[in-house]
């Protein structure tokens, strides 16, 4: 007290204090441990727990993989090996491996084409994925879905060739109108494209060669895992950019526009995916006519393609809702016309708000495209509950086939998922 | 200063609005406006809020629609013709109380963003106005942050540059240092009187008495979206003569 009453406030620090270590309580393996694990009685035993638990699972599945059983004809086969030990019979992969990717009838010395398409997709969505890469590289990605058609089909190559130039002609017409009416350029563009395979179509069957360069492959004997991938990747590619139309459509000021994009969300929303899949597959053909060749992936890729577009449409209704106001004002204020303010302010924020939900459909498209299974088409799981388990071979082989098959599809799942993390963290430039 | 100022206001007439009434459902928000600005006026609008104030300038640049009435800028009459729209927003910049910066973009793609894609200036000369304006501003040195990174006083200056980019003829200022932090007010104002120096025509809705002392030509005070009174600055703190006014002003000055 007295010397705070000779000296009440005033006080200078002279030398900073320097930096100790921590006590040996407070840092190191032991301070985890018994901060993580032992901290009370109640941690203790369920850390034990834990520990007793994990000691049973390694020791009953260590073995089955260890002993797993790489080589042999048939399920019988790995018995004999196995004599009687716990141990997977893998040799069912390694035998029908091909057939897993495949399919069972597509031609053993045509595995090249689909299997250079897949690496060539990497080429081609690496510009889309990687702003860093070089944007000539976009090219290369605007070819590719006519490279994999050809690749994975087929046939006469004047085919694709007639697709292409359909495109290119649909867009020529779309810019020279568009100046004058978005409206015109569209329909004017579709319809351009339409009569251009339409001629195409007589000009591709006359000088069609007898012998393709490239065999063609027709749709039915495609399966596998590949087919699994052509659905994901075409599907996932086209419900984005519809899945956007539909999401400001739903805003749009135009009642028509918007009533047409409220009742086709709501009502493929409202479908099961499986219900659209049969009508696919079997509806559809009672309305067309009856010689018409309607490819069947084809009529599969429009259903799976409409559902999850009304799924990402209102991830991005929800994307767009988040923003405030003041953004589409500020767009109008400066003098951008509508597209303009949509394309550089609106939809850049609304869909890097999206971006965990439109993953989240992605993801569930992707794993969806199993269910096609169910319409007797031979994609991964059609192959192992068909050809593979009913063969006298392979018969009971359940756990190798599908823990095959789920860690197929792991892996493309969680590389999406780590990617769409990266990209979040890479678009977060609002600093909050 | 105000006495030079004074002088640069010419007889060009750069918004005339007769008779403009608008409702927001049946609510009656501005009743009978009749303004008419001329080229290089500075105008204050001040007034208890709700009062129609922010509203008024907002239909100037059909950010709101009115429905009756006529508004004319620069010659072109705003009407529901999409061309006359993006005619006037042209010429017409405008900032905002919550600065509305393009959060995803870095200061620099912020002024050059609309150069760019409405004037279809190069973008090497967008850039170089853009520059020419955040010194004017004095934050060049900002100019590869985004504007999350910035202070609120930082973002309301690139927001006024943002709109000087455009090369506007009008400024309109809806409350532009409402949202700000007390110490951050003045070096808005100055960027503020610095514009108003050069001679440009400029609508602030605003509460900042000083700078309406120190710059504008004429105060225009509005209740119940109407127009009381309205005054040169020394006269209408001064002498105000309706008892709404000297309400308003008794209860903003009164501390």
């Amino acid at each position: 007290m007295a010397d705070n009453n000779t000296n009440p406030i005033a006080y200078m620090r002279e030398t900073p204090l320097p930096q100790l270590d921590p006590p040996a309580s407070e840092a190191g393996l032991g301070h985890w441990v018994r901060q993580n694990l032992f901290s009370s009685v109640l941690n203790t035993v369920l850390t034990l727990a834990a520990f007793v638990s994990l000691y049973f699972i390694f020791t009953s599945t260590v073995p089955w993989f260890v002993n797993g059983v790489w080589q042999s004809e048939s399920i019988r086969g790995c018995r004999e090996v196995l004599e009687g030990a716990t141990g997977g019979c893998f040799a069912v992969l390694t035998e029908r491996w091909n057939q897993l990717l495949f399919g069972f009838t597509y031609s053993d010395d045509q595995y090249w084409r689909p299997t250079l398409a897949f690496a060539l997709l990497f080429v081609a969505i690496a510009p889309v994925l990687f702003v860093a890469l070089p944007r000539k590289m976009l090219y290369f990605t605007l070819l590719y879905p006519l490279l994999a058609f050809y690749l994975i089909w087929g046939g006469s190559i004047y085919a694709t060739i007639s697709t292409g130039l359909g495109f290119v002609v649909g867009y020529l017409v779309y810019s020279r109108f568009v100046a004058s009416s978005f409206a015109l350029g569209l329909i004017g563009g579709v319809v351009a494209a339409f009569v251009t395979w339409w001629l195409g179509g007589f000009v591709v069957d006359a000088i069609a060669p007898a012998t393709p360069f490239l065999e063609e492959i027709p749709s039915r004997k495609m399966g596998g895992f590949m087919l699994n991938m052509i659905l994901g990747v075409v599907c996932v590619s086209l419900s984005l950019p519809l899945g956007i139309a539909l999401a400001l459509g739903r805003q749009s000021r135009l009642p028509i526009i918007r009533i047409i994009c409220v009742v086709f969300i709501e009502f493929v929303r409202g479908v099961p995916l499986i219900t659209l899949l049969f009508v696919a597959n079997v509806i559809l053909g009672y309305f067309l006519p009856p010689d018409t060749n309607f490819d069947l992936i084809l009529r599969v890729i429009i259903m799976i393609t409409m559902f999850s577009a009304a799924y990402i449409a209102e991830v991005i209704r929800g994307g767009l809702a988040a923003l405030p106001t003041g953004q589409y004002e500020a767009g109008d204020s400066l003098g951008l016309d509508y597209a303009q303010s949509m394309r550089l302010i609106i939809l850049p924020q609304a869909l890097k708000i999206s971006i965990p939900g439109i993953v989240n459909v992605a993801v569930g498209l992707f794993k969806d495209t199993t269910l096609v299974s169910v319409i007797s088409m031979f994609d991964l799981v059609g192959m192992i509950r068909g050809p593979i388990l009913a063969s006298t071979e392979w018969n009971g082989v359940y756990w190798e086939l599908f823990m095959a098959a789920a860690v197929l599809f792991f892996v493309v799942c969680y590389g999406i998922s780590q990617y769409s993390q990266w990209l979040e963290r890479k678009l977060a430039t609002d600093h909050r | 200063m105000t006495e030079a100022a004074k002088m640069q206001v010419s007889d060009e007439i750069a918004i005339s609005i007769q008779g403009m009434n608008k409702w927001f459902g049946s609510f009656h928000v501005l009743r009978d406006i009749n303004l008419t600005v001329n080229s290089g006026e500075r105008i204050v609008v001040c007034g208890p809020s709700g009062s129609g104030k922010s509203t008024l300038i907002r239909c100037i640049n059909a950010l709101e629609e009115h429905q009756k009435g006529s508004i004319e800028v620069d010659g072109t009459v705003l009407s529901s013709d999409l061309k006359n729209i993006d005619k006037i927003r042209r010429e017409v910049g405008m900032v905002f109380q919550h600065f509305n910066l393009f959060p995803h973009l870095t200061i620099l793609e912020n002024l050059t963003l609309a150069p760019i894609w409405v004037r279809k200036t190069p973008k090497s000369e967008a850039e170089e106005t853009a520059m020419h304006f955040l010194e004017k501003v004095k934050i060049p040195e900002q100019a590869d942050k985004y504007p999350g990174q910035l202070s609120g006083g930082q973002q309301q200056r690139v927001a006024i540059a943002r709109s000087l980019c455009m090369r506007p003829r009008i400024m309109l200022f809806d409350e532009p240092t409402s949202a700000l932090d007390p110490e951050m007010i003045k070096e808005v104002l100055d960027t503020m009187i610095a514009l108003a120096e050069e001679g440009m025509t400029m609508l602030v809705v605003t509460h900042e008495m000083g700078f309406a002392r120190q710059v504008a030509n004429r105060v225009i005070f509005m209740d119940e979206g109407q127009i009381v009174e309205q005054n040169e600055p020394e006269e209408f703190f001064n002498n105000p003569q309706s008892p709404r006014t000297k309400l308003f002003l008794s209860q903003i000055l009164g501390h």
